[in-house]
């Protein structure tokens, strides 16, 4: 196989200025090995490239073409371009839901970063040997199925079964119900924080094992408080693992689906089919048909997705230079 | 070097030839055999006999099935359960649009045959002899399941509403007989919350089909399709009826006289068990139901009891229906003929029938039932010995003159729950919920293509 890449080169034309041809060959060589390297290296790649293939890019691109087209129950397939698109961006349920993730994603995130880097930090300051076992609590709720957390709190919410009316009637209030309209919100928040502030504490705390403990020691040697190793030292140097996170939770915050999907049967009505963007786009699709418009949705979120990323990504490789 | 170069081309070019092999397999599996009737999950009895594969959640159907395939020998059935209700019309309408993936036979619920019906999925039945068992059906069972001269499906199991109530509420609060009447309700939900007692009933947005047939009830028609040509729907959710129902119960709401939860969740349940609701606004289904969740032992055993629906109207009472379901064939199938013998014949023999009733699986609606002896004197145990069927039930299914569903039934029933949320979080008026569905709803039939009147 090899060979024949080598014999498939053209041969060189009949020399005109002979004085340049050594040169010229010497190059054609080196280009061969070259182009053999490279082909090896493309065929080390190519199982993963063929994988790639078949279960991204080729989806990712039916998708799209799908969202070109309008489908109606009475009307058949037509194609409509970016008509869908603009439905998209116009309609109400998908605004409603996309303005939902973003403000979710708002609050959400620094509530949920802040838990675990205080998590993280405290144990990294811990040495007793209930350390192992605090992180390994505070791991826990990740290793959950999220739809196994969801239930679970599905019943710890509810106003009949819940420990929540039971802790109010001590009280002798009823107790909030953290599904209602007006509480869904914060309600959801408290699943999410729980599933996934665990995982995110352990990134932290693998970064914070990494740093070297003599600077600790120099810290120390300066006169600083444990305070203050904590937040001018420690902090800092984690701050590539707090941005890692920080971007996996804004993607998966503004593609949120299992909760509320998981949570909407016992929500009496609060979370709504088109409550998420996600949410939104499965419904239209396997629940009314619309399989066109649901690939619009998507990539409509993707887009939504990739602006919030790229800005955030933007405004933080800003302060990763103040940092530094 | 060279070898090693060989060697990874090799294997990358096997590796690409064996993922190319599966897809090819599963391409020609899929494409050639219309319905997988290998992975069947009951028994087959004849191995010979050519076999048709069927979805359905009866919860007795392993019974039903067995008893199908012992008395044919001409065909078999290949029965799953792929999920009930929406899990299961996830599936179907996937495979629909996918345009293949259907069993041959497949069960739904009557109001949801026009929305598969209008996209294709769905085979009209009446040339393949499926009127030979319309004699076994009242008129408006039968209804339910045609459109004009098309037959989309063969009716098994049917929900005549009614009202169950709670003898030991009733008794406290000193309401002697059920009322008759939707002011009666409403008079006696009153009287209850007055003198400090639960709840009267509830107003459940995740059961929209049961506020269709309580609007249809009182004079409304939702929707109408033109016979001759389906595209062609009229659309009327904002008549006076369709508003005096929704501003009925949304006035019960405001006084706090009805509850607002949801229905079929635990919640619920274990409120219907505490004698949190003095009555269940339900279809003939719902004892059974009921009794499967554990209501009707212990604590709230004996103190069932049901009464004919309430009217807006005693002069001229309406019998209206809510649930059932029905055997359909598709039109992915292979071989129409034989799945229509099947959806004729399953869940249609003495024994399957007599097993769906007597453990109060289903109501039947085959008129051979519902005109034996056994069934019209059955004394029901969740009713105290009631002769519920008799009294209620019968009746009412025989008043039944079927209803015009649909064919975007998943998205109406969306918003119709999305509405109701919203007037029981006092949002909004019954009135106004009608008028915004309206326009909601014709908004998206004209979306979908559909030539709209209103």
């Amino acid at each position: 196989m090899a060979d024949s890449v080598g014999l498939a080169l053209p041969a060189p034309a009949v020399p005109r200025e002979p004085a340049v041809r050594p040169l010229r060959a010497r190059s054609f060589k080196r280009g061969a090995a070259k182009r053999k390297h490279s082909f090896a290296g493309w065929m080390f790649v190519l199982p993963f490239m063929v994988i790639f293939a078949i279960f991204l890019v080729a989806p990712l691109a039916y998708a799209f073409y799908l969202s070109l087209f309008t489908k109606g129950l009475a009307t058949g397939t037509t194609f409509t371009g970016l008509a869908q698109y603009v439905k998209a961006f116009t309609d109400p349920s998908f605004l409603k839901g996309a303005w939902f993730v973003i403000r979710f994603a708002v609050v959400l995130i620094p509530v949920q970063m802040f838990v675990s880097l205080a998590a993280a930090l405290l144990l990294d300051a811990l040495t007793s040997r209930y350390a192992k076992f605090a992180r390994l609590m505070i791991f826990l709720p990740y290793a959950i199925p999220a739809v196994i957390g969801a239930l679970m709190w599905s019943f710890l919410y509810s106003p009949t079964f819940g420990p929540l009316q039971n802790i109010a009637s001590v009280f002798g209030t009823s107790a909030i119900s953290p599904l209602s309209p007006d509480n869904v919100f914060g309600g959801l928040m408290n699943v999410v924080t729980w599933q996934w502030a665990g995982y995110y504490m352990i990134i932290i705390f693998a970064a914070l094992q990494g740093i070297d403990p003599t600077i600790y020691e120099a810290a120390k040697i300066d006169g600083a408080t444990p305070i203050q190793i904590a937040f001018r030292i420690k902090v800092p140097m984690v701050s590539s693992a707090l941005l890692l996170i920080l971007v996996f939770a804004l993607i998966g915050t503004l593609q949120f689906f299992t909760e509320p999907q998981v949570l909407q049967v016992v929500s009496n009505g609060a979370i709504t089919p088109d409550f998420t963007p996600n949410m939104y786009a499965y419904n239209q699709a396997f629940a009314y048909a619309n399989f066109n418009y649901a690939s619009a949705i998507s990539f409509s979120l993707g887009i939504i997705v990739f602006i919030a990323v790229y800005i955030f990504l933007f405004a933080t490789r800003k302060r990763g230079s103040i940092l530094k | 070097m060279k070898k090693k170069v060989l060697l990874s081309g090799l294997s990358a070019v096997a590796l690409v030839a064996s993922l190319a092999a599966c897809a090819s397999d599963g391409g020609t599996a899929s494409s050639t055999s219309a319905a997988d009737t290998t992975n069947c999950t009951n028994k087959i009895v004849n191995e010979s006999a050519p076999r048709i594969a069927v979805w359905a959640w009866y919860p007795n159907m392993a019974t039903v099935v067995d008893n199908f395939n012992k008395l044919h020998t001409d065909v078999q059935v290949c029965w799953n359960n792929v999920g009930q209700g929406d899990a299961e019309y996830t599936k179907v309408q996937t495979a629909i649009s996918a345009g293949k993936g259907l069993p041959d036979v497949v069960m739904l619920e009557s109001d949801h045959l026009s929305s598969y019906s209008i996209q294709g999925g769905l085979a009209d039945i009446s040339q393949y002899g499926a009127n030979d068992v319309k004699k076994n059906f009242s008129a408006g069972a039968w209804a339910d399941v045609t459109q004009g001269d098309a037959v989309y499906g063969i009716p098994v199991d049917g929900g005549p509403m009614a009202l169950i109530y709670r003898t030991d509420v009733f008794t406290k609060y000193g309401i002697t007989t059920p009322p008759t009447t939707w002011v009666e309700y409403a008079a006696d939900a009153a009287k209850v919350k007055a003198a400090g007692g639960p709840v009267f009933g509830d107003l459940a947005s995740n059961v929209p089909s049961m506020i269709m047939a309580l609007q249809i009830q009182k004079g409304a028609q939702p929707f109408q399709i033109d016979k001759s040509d389906p595209k062609k729907l009229t659309i009327k959710l904002d008549d006076q009826a369709s508003k005096d129902v929704l501003d009925y119960w949304a006035g019960l709401v405001k006084t706090n006289v009805v509850g607002v939860k949801d229905q079929f969740t635990t919640d619920y349940i274990s409120g219907v068990v505490n004698g949190d609701y003095a009555t269940y606004v339900s279809a003939a289904w719902a004892p059974g139901y009921l009794s499967g969740a554990g209501v009707g032992t212990g604590a709230s055993s004996g103190v069932w009891a049901v009464a004919p629906l309430p009217q807006w109207n005693a002069s001229n009472p309406v019998s209206v229906n809510w649930g059932g379901s029905s055997f359909a064939v598709t039109s992915q199938s292979a071989n129409k003929q034989l799945a229509t013998t099947v959806a004729k014949g399953l869940y249609a023999d003495a024994d399957s029938l007599a097993d769906g009733w007597k453990n109060q699986v289903i109501f039947p609606l085959n008129t051979s039932v519902l005109s034996s002896q056994e069934f019209i004197d059955n004394k029901s145990a969740f009713f105290s010995g009631q002769t519920a069927n008799k009294d209620v039930y019968i009746p009412a299914e025989t008043a039944y003159k079927g209803a015009v569903y649909s064919p975007i039934t998943v998205y109406y029933y969306a918003q119709l729950t999305a509405a109701i949320a919203k007037i029981n979080q006092g949002q909004i008026s019954g009135s106004d919920a009608a008028t915004q569905l309206q326009k909601d709803i014709v908004t998206y039939a004209q979306g979908q293509g559909f030539t709209v009147t209103q």
